[in-house]
């Protein structure tokens, strides 16, 4: 995974809540058994037309969002399924943060195994940022991960809030099952007790 | 300490906390299908890392597989047929129980896991999808992860993991004859909405909850995911020790007694606390049908469209407008005026025994009009085969109903089951997301004798009304 380093980055405005994991990436292309190539699936339904080219009306065909890596959005972003395709999708695609004032439980997680950091900010700070998007189309903010904040051109600096684990592996961009598997011993000693205690599941 | 159930599961399961880390949590039994698991597969591979327990796995096929006979012999989509065997080379290649689409237990992961005991209370179990909440009927912490969590989980046997805060969803009193499970769930999110749950585990108690069967309390666990929840859980009572006894994977012997006393020590403590209370009355419940793009959006059968004015907050009131348009509905509308071109009734949701019973006790003596399609998909070959034997099968192809094989079907639509652009859905799954039935597609989610009863029709209908006629 790579790291998560300091940078400064179009925001793209996708003002809707409840977005689903279905609708970040259809069902259709959950098929493929390799964790890459998802990005140009990416909101398929709202981003395409039927015949297949882009749809104009579409937030994030908007010229001014090209190369994007900030993506400012609605409550509850990711609800829906435990598809991993979801964040695959959106990493692909060019995003590394998403910013809301809420994202689903399972989502949420598997943001940070990709390297994605979802920033979570109270009601009224997302409506500034929306509101300075819509005013500055192409408006660029910074997002520091050390110092977990995003700033503004238009001078809002926002602190938001992170657990210090999911921070240290993101910015280190560390494998989660490495730091886990040096537990291995703690693990072996845990699962001798819970052969005493439950016997019944490990009789086959 | 007084403790919640919640409380007790996770400390029996906690292994160690290294300073700076996330607590890791053990993790008991791992369910799996074949779409969110091939990528985790290749992980191990190129990791060079093992799968820790084997004995902790059981896998099915569910989410691609055609619920044509003739479909499952020779998959029509390529892609599709390759995840399928992606998934059989996975399962024979490190010795894992499979349930293929020849074996007799074939079916959804979270109907079959229950089906052969797999799941047993104070269990932690997992899977790579978020229905796995299901499995809380049993008084288990079950929850969806994602694929590197499959990955990691296969690999360590568990999960760091942060603790939840806990809700309580009291039920009071009692459902009336026509309200099942199905309507608590679409009730309760209605209440505390699809994000009401996040960063929560609930537990749901109360009279109405020790009233429901099994299946019931899995229809309800099944959608606490969709209130935005870790998991859902219902303590453990004797209908979960009868559920359970001499099932394949239940404890036997001298294990079964030890096990259920362990199982007794299970339910929250009297005065354990909880960070949220929610209270709902049973009677209160009517039968429930969803109008929007989001379970949050629902009302009772006898109740109208709503119109945007009708919520306080923008953000409700922008997915109102928007789902609105999306359904082609108008505010206003009653719901029993709005008429359907297909029904649904299976998922992991609603296709255990019981809701084809319920279903077909509707739909005896009725005729699905001609320009409307109705089929019906059990969870399981078992739930097929206990169908076929008790008739039910016949009741349903006489009220012009499709009779099919079984999976996830028209949930999600990955098989070929899916509805065209415009076309409006019955169904008994439990996402009425934006395409998830089929680009374009409108869905309606409802109990399966509200199902039933809309096929016979052709629009919704209050059951409440039909009994009475």
């Amino acid at each position: 995974m790579e790291k998560y380093t300091k940078h400064t980055s179009v925001a793209a405005l996708m003002n809707r809540s409840n977005v689903d994991t279905d609708q970040i990436i259809a069902k259709q292309f959950l098929k493929k058994v390799e964790r890459t190539g998802f990005g140009q699936h990416l909101f398929h339904d709202w981003r395409f037309l039927e015949d297949g080219s882009l749809n104009p009306d579409f937030e994030l065909n908007n010229p001014n969002f090209a190369g994007a890596k900030v993506l400012v959005t609605g409550d509850n972003f990711g609800c829906g399924s435990s598809r991993e395709h979801a964040p695959w999708a959106i990493d692909d695609y060019g995003f590394n943060t998403i910013i809301s004032t809420s994202f689903a439980d399972i989502f949420y997680n598997n943001c940070f195994k990709n390297g994605i950091l979802p920033v979570v900010v109270e009601a009224d700070t997302l409506k500034a940022l929306m509101n300075e998007i819509s005013n500055n189309e192409g408006v660029e903010f910074t997002v520091d991960l050390a110092k977990q904040k995003v700033s503004t051109p238009g001078g809002i600096e926002v602190e938001f809030e992170l657990d210090g684990f999911r921070k240290h592996n993101l910015l280190n961009g560390l494998d989660d099952i490495g730091l886990t598997l040096k537990q291995t011993e703690q693990i072996d000693r845990y699962e001798e007790k819970h052969k005493q205690q439950f016997p019944w599941l490990w009789a086959s | 300490m007084a403790k919640t159930m919640y409380e007790k599961i996770w400390d029996s399961h906690f292994v160690h906390q290294e300073p700076g880390q996330a607590p890791l949590l053990y993790v008991d039994r791992h369910l799996m299908h074949e779409v969110t698991s091939p990528q985790a597969f290749e992980g191990l591979k190129i990791a060079q890392r093992k799968i820790r327990n084997t004995q902790s796995i059981l896998a099915t096929l569910d989410h691609c597989v055609p619920t044509i006979q003739s479909h499952r012999i020779n998959l029509p989509d390529p892609i599709g047929a390759k995840q399928v065997q992606t998934m059989m080379d996975n399962c024979a290649e490190h010795g894992l129980t499979l349930y293929d689409m020849e074996s007799k237990n074939n079916g959804i992961i979270h109907v079959v896991a229950p089906e052969h005991g797999f799941v047993h209370p104070g269990m932690t179990t997992v899977c790579g999808d978020s229905h796995t909440a299901t499995h809380g009927a049993f008084g288990a912490l079950a929850f969806g992860i994602g694929t590197s969590e499959v990955e990691h989980v296969m690999a360590t046997q568990c999960l760091p993991q942060s603790k939840s805060k806990t809700m309580l969803v009291k039920i009071d009193g009692l459902l009336s004859q026509f309200s099942t499970a199905k309507d608590l769930a679409l009730a309760i999110i209605g209440k505390i909405g699809t994000a009401g749950g996040n960063g929560f585990v609930i537990e749901y108690a109360g009279e109405a909850i020790e009233a429901l069967s099994m299946q019931g309390r899995m229809t309800l666990c099944n959608m606490a995911i969709e209130s935005g929840a870790r998991a859902g859980l219902v303590a453990p009572d004797q209908k979960t020790y009868n559920f359970l006894e001499g099932k394949e994977f239940a404890p036997k012997g001298e294990y079964w007694d030890q096990a259920v006393a362990y199982w007794k020590s299970l339910p929250t403590d009297t005065d354990a606390e909880f960070d949220l209370v929610v209270q709902l009355r049973a009677e209160d419940i009517a039968p429930q049908v969803t109008w929007g793009t989001s379970p949050e959006q629902v009302v009772a059968v006898n109740e109208t469209v709503p119109a945007p004015s009708d919520f306080d907050k923008e953000g409700k009131r922008i997915a109102c407008e928007s789902a609105l348009v999306y359904m082609g509905l108008t505010a206003g509308t009653k719901i029993t005026d709005i008429e359907v071109d297909y029904v649904f009734l299976g998922s992991c949701t609603n296709s255990r025994i019981e809701d084809f019973r319920a279903a077909a006790e509707v739909a005896k003596g009725t005729k699905v009009p001609g320009h409307v399609t109705a089929i019906a998909v059990p969870g399981s070959y078992m739930v097929k085969k206990q169908a076929e034997q008790e008739g039910l099968d016949k009741i349903f192809k006489k009220a012009g109903w499709q009779w099919r094989e079984p999976g996830c079907s028209m949930c999600l639509a990955m098989n070929g089951d899916q509805l065209e652009p415009r076309q409006r859905c019955a169904s008994t799954s439990n996402r009425n997301f934006e395409g998830r039935q089929g680009k374009g597609g409108r869905t309606h989610l409802v109990s399966p004798a509200m199902a039933a009863a809309t096929a016979g029709a052709g629009r919704f209908v209050d059951i409440r009304e039909l009994e009475a006629n």
